[in-house]
């Protein structure tokens, strides 16, 4: 009787979710320090360092810096998290000391909707912020994370719903109105770079700043994205195939998992 | 000098119907049993405040024990909603919740505001943000507002400090004299204690004497009201070097929180039929 070959069945068999964390993981390089969220964030920045990455310092806003979890915390203030830092501090030192003055490169942001100029919602789901259809949790750390980290990457699941023309309330400010909004306000750093999905990536428009298909993951039409999204979504000329999860990446991903007691879930 | 008495004595002494209340830890340390005991004792009208609300705040919201809640995320980490939370927003169950939210840095900055004396402190946030307009234009006492930089010209955000009526905070160890020591994930426990009126500590053991700990946050005895001894109550939170974070709990929380008879039930069960500090 012929087995199987493992390493082609792990080619080919990997959920969208797996590759959107694989995705958003390969964007963390080697040496870069990274703020991190916890969910799907988390889940890819300790992918990155699980990897290509050894270096990647891990910042979570509970005051771990340079954490190194051998399995995903399941919340930002895990005992894992403090017991492998290279530093403990305080929350007012994490935000005024290590986040405002902008020495953090990459700030990792999950969303529960998100626009076109990729600014985050994650307080009220309606117009009626004091009737709202939906309470989410708030704000936390990425109002500031997305203001003062020197880029962000934003990591969430695509659909209709969750990729709005406009935000129902803006917790963190993408790109605001468009062009110029940024520099007006004052936020220091240079916002959103991609939007990574369980579709494929998305980047903002060099003139305009609204977000662009840009990247596609291996078996995904552009027309699947367009149909997932609440805006009129502009594709690149000639997106980019992704390639698929290695094995490699999608063995360290399942360590990953396989050690939480939880798989990590968006909240909503 | 710090007393040191029961949990229920130092909730009745320290917190009074319509307090405004800070129950603080950031994910560890979070004073889980304290927090029973205040709606053991059947609090009404309290004002929350807490960063993250946690399941410490949802219960104490779903019991009825609160009017007002400020906070900055309001979630159950890495699980979802908290539900009880959610009910009191959306639906005013089981009473009406007035909110007043911020971000992680403007609350953390609220705290060090209240514990230097200060009436705001100074930060880069807020700015475009919806948070910002909601608060900067709330009727009876906005806790946002622009500020110009009396140097550079540059406009910077100013939010208002936290004062509590009572801090409440978790921590590994005090000694005979009250003295408080707590290490690991310290959060703004020291901020809250500093800015409050009042504080309740509960511990997870007294020793004779604290044994000087690189790192440590020490609060002096003359800096704390009461300390209870509470030998895990921090759960389903933890106490780095006493517990670890309860994970399970958490997400079995889900369920509960979701359901209004659930939740009641838990409370019979959990909080009202069980003595202070077993909970």
């Amino acid at each position: 009787m012929k087995g199987l070959n493992p390493a082609a069945v792990s080619e080919v068999t990997y959920t969208a979710d797996e590759m959107m964390t694989v995705a958003a993981a390969r964007v963390l390089r080697e040496r870069m320090t990274c703020f991190v969220g916890i969910g799907l964030p988390s889940a890819a920045a300790n992918l990155a360092r699980a990897t290509h990455a050894p270096g990647l310092v891990l910042i979570y806003e509970s005051g771990t810096i340079g954490a190194k979890p051998a399995e995903l915390p399941l919340s930002i203030g895990d005992g894992i998290l403090a017991e492998t830092a290279d530093a403990v501090v305080s929350v007012p030192e994490i935000f005024n000391y290590w986040l405002q003055p902008g020495r953090i490169d990459i700030g990792f942001l999950g969303a529960a909707q998100i626009d076109k100029f990729g600014n985050i919602n994650t307080t009220v789901i309606g117009a009626d912020y004091e009737h709202p259809r939906v309470r989410l949790p708030g704000a936390g750390g990425a109002p500031e994370i997305a203001a003062s980290c020197r880029e962000v990457i934003v990591v969430v699941r695509q659909s209709s719903r969750s990729f709005v023309e406009r935000v129902d309330f803006v917790t963190s400010v993408g790109y605001g109105s468009g062009p110029g909004d940024r520099e007006r306000l004052g936020l220091t750093g240079a916002g959103p770079k991609k939007i990574i999905t369980d579709l494929g990536v998305l980047e903002p428009d060099p003139a305009t700043l609204q977000f662009t298909l840009t990247g596609l993951f291996p078996g995904v039409s552009a027309a699947a994205a367009k149909e997932r999204t609440g805006w009129d979504l502009a594709v690149a000329p000639d997106p980019e195939i992704i390639a698929g999860p290695s094995p490699a990446e999608l063995a360290a991903l399942r360590n990953l998992q396989g050690g939480t007691a939880h798989p990590p879930k968006e909240h909503h | 000098m710090a007393e040191i008495v029961s949990l229920a004595e130092a909730v009745e002494r320290a917190i009074h119907d319509g307090d405004a209340v800070a129950m603080e830890g950031f994910t560890h340390l979070i004073p889980f049993a304290a927090g029973h005991e205040v709606i053991r004792q059947r609090r009404r009208d309290l004002t929350l405040i807490r960063m993250t609300p946690d399941l410490i705040y949802d219960q104490i919201i779903g019991a009825g024990c609160a009017r007002k809640l400020i906070f900055s995320w309001g979630g159950n980490p890495g699980v979802g909603s908290l539900h009880r939370f959610r009910d009191a927003v959306e639906h005013a169950w089981p009473v009406t919740l007035e909110i007043e939210e911020h971000s992680h840095a403007g609350m953390a900055n609220r705290y060090v505001a209240g514990a230097s004396g200060l009436p705001f402190a100074v930060l880069r946030g807020y700015n475009g943000t919806g948070l910002e307009s909601l608060n900067g234009d709330h009727e009876s006492a906005p806790t946002i507002k622009p500020i110009t930089c009396p140097f550079t010209g540059e406009t910077l955000t100013a939010v208002a400090a936290i004062r509590p009526d009572v801090a409440v905070i978790h921590a590994q160890c005090a000694d005979l004299s009250g003295n408080v020591q707590l290490w690991g994930i310290a959060g703004v426990q020291k901020e809250a204690v500093l800015a409050a009126q009042r504080s309740v500590v509960t511990v997870e053991e007294i020793v004779d004497h604290l044994d000087p700990r690189a790192g440590a946050v020490v609060l002096p005895s003359w800096t704390v009201s009461y300390v209870a001894h509470v030998a895990g109550g921090a759960h389903p939170s933890y106490a780095l070097g006493y517990s670890v974070r309860d994970n399970d709990y958490y997400v079995a929380w889900d369920a509960i929180g979701r359901d209004r008879d659930a939740f009641a039930r838990w409370l019979d069960e959990h909080v009202y039929a069980v003595p202070a500090g077993q909970s």
